[in-house]
C-alpha cells in the first residue's frame, strides 16, 4: 500500500512577516478603539440626552411659511449639486485624456495633470468649501465651486481610467490609417470607455447631492445653512423638518441615479 | 463601384515602380532579440505579395515598421516614396498613413459604433477628420463613399447596425471597407484570415484580392495559410529567424520550400 500523501498546510499564503504584520494591525485597531470608541458607560450616559433631544425636535414644524422657504432651500441645494457636478464632469473630460497613459497628447503633462487632480480629490470638500467662502463670499457660488473641483478630483480619477482601460485594439488601427490623437479619442476611446463615463457621472451627480447639503455648515450656501442656524438657535423642530427634507432629497437622488443607471446598463 | 486609386501605370510612373523598398531593415525592442536582421525587400506598385513564417518570424514585426507604426532601428524604409527610416517626421508618416489600408488579425472595430460609423473612421487622418468619428456628424460625400465600400464588401444592408452584431467575417469585410474607403495605394494585412473559420476566410482572402486588383492597389499580407499565400498573391516572401528566407513567384513555390520555412 502506499503511503498517505502530506495535507498541505491550512495557510500556505501567509508569510511569518505577514502574520506579524496582521497582528500588528489588529493591535493598531483595539487599542485606538480604547481611546476614541464609545465605551457602554458613555452610551448609557448618553442616552437621556439623546432622548430629550429626540422629545424636542417633535413634532417637525410643518408651518406653511417654513415648508416653502427650506423648499427654495432644497432647490438651490439640488442647483449647486447639478451645476457643480456638470461644470466639473466637462471639465474633467480634457483633464482626464491630458493625464491618461496611453492616450494623452501631452505625454510630460501627464504626470503633472495626475497629481493636480490627486491633490483636489485628497483636500476633503469641507475644506475646499472653506477656502472658497473665504474667497468668493458666502452663499451658493462658494458651494457650487466647491462641487466642480470634488467632481473633477473624482471623474478626472476616474474618467483617466477609463480611458486608460479602452481597447486598444481599434485605436491601433485608427493609427495606422494617420488618425492624430483627438480623432482616435472621439472615434475609438471615448464610445469604448461610455458605459464606465456615464456610470461614474451618475455617481458624481450623487455625490454632489450629499456634499452640497453639508456645504451649507460652512457657509457655502443650500440647506447646510438652514439646519446649522436650526442648532444654533436650538430650533430643534426646525432642524427635524430640514432633516427630513435631506432625507428625501438623498433618497430621490439616489432612486433617480439607480434608475438612470439601470436604463443606461 | 468606389474611385478608389488612380490607375496602375500612373503610380508606377510617380514611383519609380516601387511601392515600397526595403534596405537592411533591422528591428530590436529595447535590449531584447533582433527581430528584424537585415530584411531587404522591394514591391512594385499593384503587386500582392505573401508574407509568409513561422510565430515569431517578424511577419508582424515588418508590417509595423513598413508605415512607422514600430521604427526601425536602423536600415531604409521607404513606403510609398516617404523614408521612414529610423526618426522620420510626424508629417511624413502623416502622409504615408493617409495613402495606406491596414487591416489586422483582430478586426479592430469599434464594438459600440455602427457599422457605417466605423467605415467613416476610414476618413480619419483627412482634412476636417473629426467629423470622422460618427456617421452623424460626418460630410454627406463620406457617408456616400463608406455606403459605397459596404456595398463593395457585400454589406450596405447592414450599414446601421452596432459593429458587435456582425460575425467575425463580417467584421473583418467591414474592417476592408474602413481601410478602402479613402482610396488607399497600399494596402497591407496582418494574418486577416487567422480569426477566421476556413470559408469566411476564403472569402476574406478573395475580396482583398479582387478589390486590390480592380483598383490596383498593391497588397501586402501574411499569412498562416499557404493555400491563401499561393492563390491570392503574386509573389510569396519567406521570413526566418528574422531574414527574408526566399522570395518566389507564388506559382513556382514548391512543396519543398515550404517544408524549409517552417522546420526549426
Amino acid at each position: 500500500m502506499s503511503s498517505k500523501p502530506d495535507l498541505p498546510h491550512r495557510l500556505t499564503g501567509l508569510s511569518p512577516i505577514a502574520f506579524v504584520l496582521m497582528v500588528a494591525g489588529l493591535a493598531v485597531i483595539f487599542a485606538s478603539m480604547a481611546q476614541v470608541a464609545p465605551g457602554p458607560q458613555k452610551l448609557i450616559d448618553g442616552t437621556p440626552g439623546m432622548v430629550r433631544l429626540v422629545n424636542r425636535m417633535l413634532p417637525p414644524n410643518l408651518d406653511p411659511g417654513f415648508l416653502v422657504r427650506i423648499g427654495w432651500k432644497i432647490i438651490e441645494t439640488f442647483q449647486i449639486a447639478l451645476v457643480g457636478a456638470f461644470l466639473g464632469i466637462l471639465i474633467s473630460l480634457p483633464v482626464a485624456w491630458v493625464s491618461a497613459r496611453g492616450v494623452t497628447p501631452a505625454r510630460l503633462a501627464a504626470p503633472v495633470t495626475k497629481a493636480f487632480v490627486s491633490l483636489l480629490r485628497t483636500v476633503p470638500d469641507l475644506v475646499w468649501a472653506l477656502i472658497f467662502v473665504a474667497t468668493v463670499g458666502l452663499g451658493a457660488v462658494a458651494g457650487t465651486m466647491t462641487i466642480l473641483v470634488d467632481t473633477v478630483g473624482f471623474c478626472g480619477r476616474f474618467f483617466a481610467e477609463a480611458f486608460e482601460d479602452a481597447d486598444k485594439e481599434p485605436q491601433e488601427a485608427l493609427h495606422a490609417i494617420g488618425a492624430g490623437r483627438f480623432s482616435v479619442l472621439l472615434g475609438a476611446v471615448l464610445p469604448d470607455a461610455m458605459p464606465s463615463l456615464i456610470n461614474t457621472s451618475v455617481f458624481a451627480l450623487e455625490k454632489a447631492v450629499r456634499s452640497s447639503v453639508v456645504l451649507g455648515l460652512v457657509g457655502a450656501g443650500g440647506i447646510g445653512q438652514e439646519l446649522k442656524v436650526a442648532f444654533d438657535l436650538f430650533q430643534y423642530r426646525d432642524a427635524s423638518t430640514i432633516i427630513l427634507a435631506i432625507f428625501i432629497l438623498v433618497l430621490g437622488m439616489e432612486w433617480l441615479t439607480d434608475r438612470l443607471r439601470k436604463r443606461l446598463q | 463601384m468606389l474611385d478608389l486609386a488612380e490607375p496602375k501605370i500612373d503610380l508606377a510612373q510617380r514611383e519609380g515602380a516601387t511601392a515600397l523598398s526595403l534596405r537592411g531593415l533591422v528591428k530590436r525592442y529595447g535590449n531584447g532579440p533582433v527581430i528584424l536582421n537585415g530584411i531587404s525587400l522591394t514591391v512594385r506598385p499593384g503587386e500582392r505579395v505573401a508574407l509568409i513564417g513561422s510565430n515569431g518570424s517578424g511577419k508582424s514585426t515588418l508590417l509595423r515598421c513598413l508605415i512607422g507604426l514600430h521604427e526601425a532601428s536602423a536600415g531604409e524604409v521607404i513606403t510609398l516614396g516617404e523614408d521612414i527610416s529610423s526618426g522620420a517626421r510626424r508629417a511624413q508618416l502623416h502622409t504615408l498613413r493617409r495613402q495606406t489600408g491596414f487591416v489586422f488579425q483582430k478586426h479592430c472595430l469599434v464594438r459600440r459604433r455602427s457599422v457605417l460609423s466605423n467605415v467613416i473612421h476610414g476618413m480619419m487622418g483627412t482634412k476636417g477628420s473629426w467629423r470622422a468619428f460618427s456617421h452623424v456628424t460626418a460630410p454627406a460625400a463620406w457617408r456616400e463613399k463608406a455606403l459605397q465600400a459596404l456595398g463593395d464588401v457585400g454589406l450596405s444592408a447592414r450599414a446601421m447596425e452596432r459593429a458587435d452584431a456582425l460575425s467575425g467575417g463580417q467584421q473583418q469585410r467591414v474592417a476592408i471597407a474602413r481601410a478602402l474607403v479613402r482610396g488607399p495605394r497600399l494596402l497591407i494585412a496582418d494574418e486577416p484570415a487567422a480569426s477566421l473559420d476556413p470559408v469566411a476566410g476564403r472569402e476574406v482572402m478573395a475580396l482583398f484580392a479582387r478589390l486590390a486588383a480592380d483598383h490596383g492597389i498593391t497588397l501586402l499580407f501574411t499569412s498562416h495559410d499557404m493555400t491563401h499565400a499561393m492563390e491570392f498573391a503574386d509573389r510569396v516572401v519567406a521570413l526566418k529567424n528574422g531574414r527574408v528566407f526566399c522570395d518566389l513567384p507564388a506559382d513556382r513555390v514548391t512543396k519543398g520550400d515550404l517544408r524549409d520555412v517552417f522546420q526549426a
